[in-house]
C-alpha cells in the first residue's frame, strides 16, 4: 500500500510532459515528415506543379492555344523548350497550363470520394450488423470493377467532359475510403473514450463526428494523398481516351492522345505530357508514403 | 477444414455478381434525359425515338426492366447492338480470348520481373540493392501505362522495328506472329503490376526469413540455397498467392488502357468503341463480362489460399 503514492508520483512528470503544447502528435509527425527525404522530394515537385496550376498562364512563354503553322512538329530548342505540336503550339506552355486540369480533377474527384467514402465507412463501422453488411457489400460490388472500366462506363452514361470525369473518378474511389474508415472505426469503437462519451449522453452523430472521426483521420489523410496520385492518372487516362478534357483546352492526357496520332512526325509530342504526369503522380506517391511513415511510425519497416 | 468458409465465400461472390449486374444495368438508367434521344442524336424524329424507347423497354417499370434484362443476361443474352442490330453476346465471346491471353502473359511477365527483384532485395535487406524495389515500385505505380506503351512503340516499333506497333494474330494461326504482337502490350501491363508485386514479395520473404523454422533449417547446416528455396520461399508463396489475387482487378484496369494503346482486340477496346458509338447494350455486355471474370478469378484465388493454408477462418 505504501508504494501507491510513490507510484503515482513517478507517473506524474511523464503525464505532464505529454500534456505539453497541444497537437504534439501532429507536430511529431511534421518533424518526421521533414526528415523523410523522398517525401520532401515529392513535396517539392508538388509545389512546382501547384504553382504551375495556379499561375500557369503567367509563366507560359507562349499562348498555350496560339497556333503557328509555319513551325509545326519542332524539336525541342531554346525557342520551344519541349518543341511544338501538330498545330505549331508550344508544348512547354501547354504542359504548364495543363497542370491546372490535372489538379482540379484530382482535387474534386478525391474530395467526392473522401466525403462519401468516409461517411459511408463511419456509418458502416459504427452501426448495426445489417447496415454494415449492406453498405460494405455495395462497396465490394463497386470495388469488383476494374477502376478505369467503371469510370469509362459512368462517363458513357453521364457524357463526356471534365465535370463528369470528376464525378466518375470520385465514385470509383468511394469504396477505398469506405473500407479504410470502417476498419479504423472498428478498431476503436469499443475503446473506453467512446463508451464514456456514450455514457455521458452523447448521440451517435456527435460521437461519430467529434470522437471517432478525429481518430481515423491519419489513415484517411494518407489515403487522400495516394488517391490524388491515382485520380490524376485516371484523369489522364480518360482524357487520353477522349472522354475527359475536350479540345482545345490543354490537359496532359489529351496532349498524349494527340501526340499518339503523330508518332512518326514527332515523338516529343507524346513524351513531355506523359513525363509531367509521371512526375506529378510520383510526387503524390512519395509524399503519401512519407506521410504514412510519419503519422504511424509503427508501420515503418 | 472449415468448409463453412468455402460456402460463405461462394455466397458472397454470388451477391457481388448480382450487384455487378445491377450496376451494369444502371449504366443506361443514369443517362441524363432520354437515353433513346441521346443514342439517336438531336436530329432524330420523335417517332424513331419513341420506337427505340419501346425496343429498349424504357416505358416499362424500373424493376421489371431490370429483371427482364437480368433473366436474359443470365442466359448469355445481352441484347442487340444498337449500331448493327446483331446480337451482343457473340461479339463479346470473340473478345474474351484475346483479353485473357493478354492478361495471362502480362501476369507471367510481371511475376518473372517481380520474383527475382523481390527475393534478392529481401535477402540483401538494408544494402544498396534494397533500394531497387522501392524506386522500381514507385516508378511502376506512377507511370501511366498508356504513356509507357507509347514510348515502347516509339522505341521498339518505330526506331528499332523489332515488334509490330499494334494489332493481333490468333495463336492458332501463327504462334510466332502472336508472340511478336503480344510482347509489347504484355510487357507494358506486366511492368506496372510487377512494380507492386515486387514490394509484396519482398515483405513476404522478409517475414518468412525471420521465422524460427528458417533459423532451424540454417542451424541444421543446410546450404543457404536449400534454406531459401525449400523452406523460406515455399512458405512465402502462400502470402504471395493472395497478393497476386488482389492484383487481378488492378491488372485488368491497366489492361483496358493497354488494349486501346496497342489496338488489341479485347474487351477493353470493345468497351471504348461501344462508348464512342453510344452502343449501350454492347458496353453493358463488355463491362459485365470483365467484372464477372475478375470476380471469378478473385474467388478462385481466395479458395486456393484456403486450401494452401487451412488455418484461415472466415471473419
Amino acid at each position: 500500500m505504501a508504494t501507491l503514492p510513490e507510484d503515482s508520483n513517478k507517473r506524474k512528470p511523464q503525464f505532464d510532459e505529454s500534456l505539453g503544447p497541444a497537437n504534439t502528435l501532429w507536430r511529431d509527425a511534421g518533424r518526421r515528415l521533414l526528415r523523410h527525404r523522398l517525401a520532401m522530394f515529392g513535396a517539392t515537385v508538388l509545389c512546382i506543379v501547384i504553382t504551375m496550376g495556379m499561375f500557369g498562364p503567367a509563366f507560359s512563354p507562349y499562348d498555350p492555344n496560339g497556333m503557328d503553322f509555319a513551325d509545326r512538329f519542332a524539336n525541342p530548342s531554346l525557342d520551344h523548350l519541349m518543341g511544338t505540336d501538330d498545330f505549331g503550339r508550344d508544348i512547354f506552355s501547354r504542359v504548364i497550363v495543363g497542370a491546372r486540369v490535372s489538379l482540379q480533377v484530382g482535387l474534386v474527384a478525391v474530395s467526392v470520394a473522401t466525403v462519401f467514402g468516409t461517411a459511408l465507412g463511419l456509418v458502416a463501422g459504427y452501426s448495426t450488423r445489417i447496415t454494415d453488411e449492406v453498405i460494405m457489400r455495395a462497396m465490394d460490388v463497386l470495388y469488383a470493377f476494374p477502376a478505369i472500366l467503371l469510370a469509362i462506363a459512368i462517363m458513357a452514361a453521364l457524357g463526356k467532359g471534365i465535370g463528369n470525369a470528376m464525378i466518375a473518378i470520385g465514385i470509383v474511389y468511394v469504396p477505398i475510403f469506405a473500407r479504410i474508415a470502417r476498419a479504423a472505426v472498428l478498431s476503436i469503437r469499443n475503446e473506453e473514450f467512446i463508451i464514456a462519451a456514450r455514457a455521458m449522453g452523447a448521440g451517435d452523430f456527435r460521437i461519430l463526428v467529434s470522437h471517432v472521426l478525429p481518430n481515423v483521420l491519419s489513415p484517411i489523410i494518407v489515403e487522400i494523398t495516394l488517391s490524388l496520385a491515382f485520380a490524376i492518372l485516371a484523369e489522364a487516362a480518360l482524357s487520353y481516351l477522349g472522354l475527359g478534357t475536350q479540345p482545345p483546352d490543354p490537359s496532359w492526357g489529351r496532349m498524349l492522345s494527340e501526340g499518339r496520332a503523330f508518332y512518326r512526325q514527332s515523338g516529343w509530342m507524346a513524351f513531355f505530357p506523359g513525363f509531367a504526369i509521371t512526375l506529378t503522380v510520383m510526387g503524390f506517391n512519395f509524399l503519401g508514403d512519407g506521410l504514412r511513415d510519419a503519422l504511424d511510425p509503427r508501420l515503418r519497416r | 477444414m472449415n468448409y463453412q468458409y468455402v460456402a460463405q465465400r461462394l455466397l458472397m461472390a454470388l451477391v457481388v455478381v448480382l450487384g455487378i449486374t445491377f450496376v451494369v444495368f444502371m449504366i443506361m438508367q443514369i443517362v441524363p434525359g432520354d437515353p433513346a434521344r441521346v443514342i439517336l442524336g438531336p436530329y432524330a424524329s420523335d417517332e424513331s425515338v419513341a420506337g427505340l424507347r419501346d425496343r429498349l423497354g424504357l416505358e416499362r417499370p424500373f424493376l421489371e426492366q431490370y429483371l427482364t434484362w437480368l433473366a436474359k443476361a443470365v442466359r448469355g443474352d445481352f441484347g442487340q447492338s444498337l449500331l448493327n442490330g446483331q446480337d451482343v453476346a457473340p461479339q463479346l465471346w470473340g473478345r474474351v480470348g484475346p483479353s485473357l491471353e493478354l492478361a495471362i502473359v502480362s501476369l507471367a511477365i510481371g511475376l518473372a520481373i517481380a520474383f527475382p527483384i523481390g527475393i534478392i532485395s529481401a535477402l540483401k535487406q538494408g544494402s544498396a540493392l534494397d533500394i531497387v524495389p522501392t524506386v522500381f515500385s514507385q516508378i511502376g505505380v506512377s507511370i501511366p501505362s498508356f504513356w509507357m506503351g507509347i514510348l515502347l512503340i516509339l522505341f521498339f516499333s518505330l526506331n528499332l522495328e523489332l515488334f509490330p506497333p499494334s494489332g493481333y494474330t490468333p495463336l492458332s494461326e501463327d504462334p510466332g506472329d502472336w508472340l511478336a504482337h503480344i510482347i509489347l502490350p504484355a510487357f507494358t501491363a506486366g511492368f506496372v503490376s510487377a512494380s507492386i508485386q515486387t514490394r509484396f514479395i519482398r515483405s513476404a520473404m522478409l517475414d518468412v526469413l525471420s521465422a524460427n523454422y528458417v533459423q532451424t533449417a540454417r542451424a541444421k547446416g543446410l546450404n543457404e540455397r536449400t534454406v531459401i528455396i525449400r523452406h523460406a520461399l515455399r512458405n512465402a508463396l502462400i502470402n504471395i498467392v493472395t497478393i497476386i489475387g488482389l492484383q487481378i482487378t488492378a491488372l485488368f484496369s491497366g489492361l483496358v488502357l493497354v488494349e486501346i494503346v496497342f489496338s488489341w482486340p479485347g474487351l477493353g477496346r470493345l468497351a471504348l468503341n461501344a462508348v464512342e458509338e453510344r452502343d449501350y447494350p454492347l458496353l453493358q455486355g463488355a463491362v459485365l463480362v470483365v467484372a464477372v471474370i475478375v470476380t471469378i478469378v478473385n474467388l478462385l484465388v481466395d479458395l486456393l489460399y484456403f486450401f494452401l493454408d487451412p488455418r484461415i477462418e472466415y471473419v
